[in-house]
C-alpha cells in the first residue's frame, strides 16, 4: 500500500524521532511511504482560536498538498490532527460558502487516518511483538487524547497494542480520561485552570510508579512532559509510534535518559 | 430638557439582560476562585460522586444513545415550530383558567410578576427552585419592591441565607460543605437549636422546620417550570424534596416564569425527556417528584394560576444558526458534572446563572458576544468534549465554543486598532502553516531555540504574555537539531 505521511507541524519540527518511528513501523509491514512536500499543518490551532479565515488558508494548503500526490491513504501519529483534518475543515469550508474545498476536504479527510486506526483497521496490526517486532522493556502507563478518544473514538486501539509490545509492562493510568489542560491556546489564554488540570494529570501519573506516560499526541505529551520536567519528575513522556517502532536490535531510549527532544538514538 | 418625537418608536433591544453576564474576564475570576482550597476539594468530591452515579445509571439503558437522538430530535423540531408551539400553548393554557403574559427581557417579568404579586395584596412568596427566576434576578427586584421572596429548595435556602449565589444550576450550594452549611443555619435561621451539627438529617431537619412556616402562610407562590405541554397548555415541575409541590399546590396564587424554549408539542414527549432529564442530573432512575398542572379546578389548588413567558436573548440564540442548539438544554447539569475547568474553578467564575460549559456558549448567545467580559467564556474550555458525550440532547458544546471563538475574534477585529499579542502569534502561525516550503525555511532556526535551551535542554521561560503563561508552569523541550522534513529530504527520499 502506498500511506502518505501527515506528520503535523508539531512532530515535524519538534518531535521528528515520531516521524520517523512511523515510517519505520509502515515499512517494516511492507508498504511504502510517501511524505507529500506542501503540507504543513492541520490548523487546528487557529480554528478552536477562532481565527477561522487563517485556519481556512492553512486547512486549504494540507488539502493542496495531498491531492498533489497519488496515495492509498493518510496516517498522522496524531488524534487530534486527525480529528481536525476529518470535522474542521468541511466546517471551514463551508463557513467561507467554498463548496469546492468543502468536498475536496472530505475527500481527504476520508482517507485519514489516526497511526493506531490505519494498524489496526486497515492493516490488521494486533500483535505490536510479533507483526512488528516491537520491544521495549520497561514499564509504563498510557494517556488517552480527548480527540482521539471523543471524536474519533478510538476506544482502546493504543492501549491494546501498547500492551503487546515486546517485554513490556502497561499500568493503568487513574482517571485517564480526565484531560490533560492542554487544549491549544487554552493553556495560554487559561494557563492557571489549565496548571491545575496538568497538576492532577501528573498526580495520577505519579501514583502510577511508571517511567514513562505514553500516548498518541505529541502535543498532550509535550504538555505532562512539560508539567513534570518543571516539576522535577523522573517520569517522562513518548509518544507511542517510538514505542512500536522500538525492537531489541534498535530500542528506543530508555526512560530514565530519554530525550524526546532529539530522538538521535537512532 | 424636552425631546421631540419623530415618529418612529425606538426598537428596543432584543439581547438578554439580568444575570447572564461574566463582569470580569473568565480567566482572572477563575486564578481566583482556584486560590480557594476549601472549593476546589468540596467540587470535586461532589462533581465525581454525581459523575459516577450518572454513568451508572446511563449504563443501565440500552438504548441510552436512541434517547438522546429522539430528544436532540423533539428539541429541534420544537425549535424550528416555536411561534406555532407557542400560540397553541397560550390558547391551551387561558382555556383552562389561566393567564399568560409575555415577557422580552428581564426587567419586563420583573415588573410583570412584581404587579401580579402586588394584585394579591401579600408582600411574601414563597419560591419553587428555578433557574428562569434566577437569569432575571427577580429575588433582588422583588426585595427592592418591598416583597419578601423565600427560596425553599434545600440548597437554594442555603445559598439565600448565605447571602450568596448560587454556582450551579442543580446544586446551587456544591461549593459549601456541611460544615459552612450548619454555621449559615446557625446564623441566619431565629429558631433553630443552637446545638445543631453538620449532620445532614440534622440540618435537613432545621430547614423543614423553618419552611414548614411558610409554606403553610404564604398566599402566592412562584415557580419555574422544566417544561409546557402545547396541546393540553400543562406545565410541570421536576425535583427531589417535595418542596416544589408544597408551593404547587397550597398558595392561592401561583406564578410561573418560564424561558420560552421549555415547550413541547406533546404529553407523548415526555416519555423520553422523563427518561434522559433524572438520569442526567442527580443520577436518579426516576426523580421523587414530579409535579404536572393544567388550569385552575374549582376548590382544589391555587385559584389564580399566571405564566410569564420570557424571551430575554433565546431569539437571538435562535437566530444563531450555529449556536442555536444551545437552546436545547434541559437543565440537567450533566455539562458541568464532567467539565474539567468547571470542577476546578466552580460556578461563579463564569458570573453568569449559567455556569459551565453550557453556559459558557448559553450566556454569550443570549446577550451577544460584546456585552460585557462575555466574549472570554468560550474559551473557558481545553476543548476536551466530555460535555458534548455528557449531553442528553446531543448539543455539541465544544462546536459552538469554537463557533463562538470565532464571533468574538470577529467583534474584537471591529472594536480594536491594534492588532493583539494573539493577532500577531496566529498572524505569524497563519505564513508559518499554509505552506510546505515556509514551514520549512522556518525550520532552518530550530537550531537557534536549541542554543537557547542550553545544557539542560529545556526551555524553562518565553517571552510575552501569553507564551510566558505558559512556561509558568510548564518547560519546553529543546527543539531538534532536524526537522522531519529536513531529515527526509537528506536521506533522497523526496
Amino acid at each position: 500500500m502506498k500511506i502518505a505521511l501527515f506528520a503535523t507541524c508539531i512532530v515535524d519540527a519538534m518531535y521528528p524521532s515520531v516521524a520517523r518511528a512511523t515510517v519505520q513501523i509502515l515499512e517494516r509491514l511492507g508498504h511504502e511511504v510517501v511524505f507529500p512536500a506542501g503540507q504543513a499543518c492541520c490548523g487546528q490551532m487557529h480554528t478552536n482560536s477562532g481565527y477561522f479565515d487563517a485556519a481556512r488558508k492553512v486547512a486549504e494548503n494540507h488539502v493542496h498538498a495531498f491531492e498533489a500526490v497519488e496515495y492509498d491513504v493518510a496516517v498522522a501519529p496524531s488524534g487530534s490532527c486527525v480529528a481536525s483534518v476529518r470535522h474542521q475543515h468541511r466546517m471551514l469550508a463551508e463557513r467561507a460558502g467554498d463548496t469546492d474545498l468543502a468536498e475536496r476536504a472530505d475527500a481527504v479527510g476520508a482517507t485519514t487516518y489516526e497511526l493506531t486506526q490505519l494498524l489496526v483497521d486497515v492493516l490488521g496490526v494486533t500483535n505490536a511483538a510479533e507483526q512488528l517486532g516491537s520491544y521495549f522493556p520497561h514499564t509504563i502507563t498510557y494517556h488517552p487524547s480527548c480527540h482521539g478518544m471523543r471524536l474519533l473514538r478510538l476506544g482502546d486501539r493504543q492501549l491494546d497494542l501498547l500492551k503487546t509490545v515486546g517485554g513490556i509492562d502497561v499500568v493503568e493510568l487513574p482517571d485517564a480520561d480526565q484531560c490533560c489542560g492542554f487544549g491549544g491556546t487554552f493553556s495560554m489564554k487559561n494557563s492557571q485552570v489549565s496548571t491545575a488540570m496538568l497538576e492532577d494529570k501528573a498526580a495520577s501519573i505519579r501514583s502510577t510508579g511508571a517511567s514513562l506516560c505514553s500516548g498518541g499526541d505529541a502535543s498532550c505529551l509535550m504538555h505532562i512532559g512539560g508539567g513534570l520536567s518543571r516539576a522535577g519528575d523522573a517520569a517522562g513522556t513518548l509518544h507511542l509510534a517510538e514505542i512500536l517502532a522500538s525492537t531489541i536490535d534498535s530500542p528506543a531510549p530508555a526512560p530514565a535518559a530519554t530525550d524526546t527532544t532529539t530522538g538521535a538514538t537512532r | 430638557m424636552s425631546t421631540t418625537f419623530m415618529g418612529m418608536p425606538a426598537v428596543r433591544d432584543t439581547a438578554g439582560h439580568g444575570n447572564l453576564h461574566a463582569s470580569e474576564p473568565f480567566p482572572q475570576a477563575a486564578t481566583r476562585e482556584l486560590g480557594n482550597a476549601q472549593l476546589r476539594s468540596n467540587l470535586r468530591h461532589a462533581t465525581h460522586t454525581i459523575r459516577d452515579k450518572r454513568l451508572k445509571v446511563v449504563g443501565e439503558l440500552d438504548d441510552w444513545e436512541a434517547l438522546r437522538d429522539a430528544g436532540a430530535a423533539t428539541k429541534n423540531a420544537a425549535m424550528a415550530n416555536l411561534p406555532a408551539l407557542l400560540e397553541e400553548f397560550e390558547k391551551n393554557f387561558t382555556a383552562r383558567g389561566g393567564v399568560v403574559h409575555w415577557a422580552r427581557d428581564a426587567e419586563e417579568a420583573n415588573r410583570i410578576v412584581t404587579d401580579l404579586v402586588r394584585q394579591t395584596g401579600s408582600d411574601e412568596v414563597v419560591k419553587v427552585k428555578s433557574m428562569a427566576t434566577q437569569e432575571i434576578g427577580l429575588n433582588e427586584h422583588l426585595e427592592s419592591e418591598g416583597i419578601a421572596a423565600f427560596e425553599t429548595d434545600l440548597a437554594e435556602l442555603i445559598v439565600q441565607l448565605g447571602e450568596d449565589k448560587p454556582s450551579h444550576i442543580l446544586v446551587p450550594a456544591i461549593h459549601k460543605n456541611r460544615t459552612e452549611v450548619k454555621d449559615i443555619f446557625l446564623r441566619q435561621m431565629p429558631q433553630v437549636d443552637p446545638d445543631l451539627t453538620d449532620n445532614p438529617p440534622e440540618l435537613a431537619m432545621a430547614a423543614r422546620a423553618h419552611l414548614r412556616k411558610k409554606f403553610l402562610s404564604a398566599q402566592v407562590a412562584i415557580s419555574g417550570a422544566n417544561f409546557a405541554l402545547a396541546d393540553t397548555g400543562t406545565l410541570g415541575v421536576v425535583e427531589s424534596e417535595g418542596n416544589g409541590r408544597m408551593c404547587l399546590t397550597l398558595p392561592d396564587t401561583l406564578i410561573t416564569v418560564m424561558g420560552i424554549e421549555k415547550v413541547l408539542p406533546t404529553a407523548q414527549d415526555l416519555e423520553v425527556f422523563m427518561q434522559l432529564l433524572p438520569r442526567s442530573s442527580t443520577g436518579e432512575r426516576m426523580n421523587p417528584y414530579t409535579s404536572v398542572w393544567t388550569g385552575v379546578t374549582e376548590g382544589d389548588g391555587p385559584k389564580n394560576m399566571h405564566i410569564v413567558l420570557i424571551d430575554n436573548g433565546r431569539t437571538n440564540a435562535l437566530a444563531d444558526q450555529y449556536g442555536r442548539t444551545a437552546l436545547n438544554c434541559i437543565r440537567c447539569s450533566a455539562c458541568m458534572n464532567v467539565c474539567p475547568v468547571y470542577e476546578r474553578t466552580g460556578g461563579h467564575a463564569y458570573g453568569s446563572t449559567y455556569p459551565g460549559p453550557i453556559g459558557a456558549i448559553l450566556s454569550p448567545l443570549m446577550t451577544g458576544i460584546e456585552a460585557e467580559d462575555n466574549g472570554s467564556l468560550p474559551y473557558a474550555s481545553s476543548l476536551c468534549g466530555a460535555c458534548y458525550d455528557a449531553c442528553p440532547v446531543k448539543i455539541n458544546i465544544p462546536d459552538i465554543l469554537v463557533h463562538l471563538r470565532g464571533e468574538d475574534v470577529a467583534a474584537q477585529h471591529q472594536q480594536r486598532k491594534l492588532p493583539s499579542e494573539m493577532d500577531l502569534l496566529m498572524k505569524g502561525a497563519e505564513i508559518a502553516l499554509s505552506s510546505g516550503k515556509v514551514l520549512n525555511l522556518m525550520e532552518k532556526a530550530l537550531p537557534v531555540g536549541r542554543l537557547a535551551a542550553g545544557r539542560q535542554k529545556k526551555i524553562k521561560k518565553l517571552p510575552g504574555k501569553l507564551a510566558g503563561a505558559w512556561t509558568s508552569s510548564r518547560d519546553i523541550p529543546a527543539p531538534p537539531a532536524q526537522s522531519f522534513r529536513d531529515w527526509w529530504k537528506k536521506e533522497g527520499r523526496g
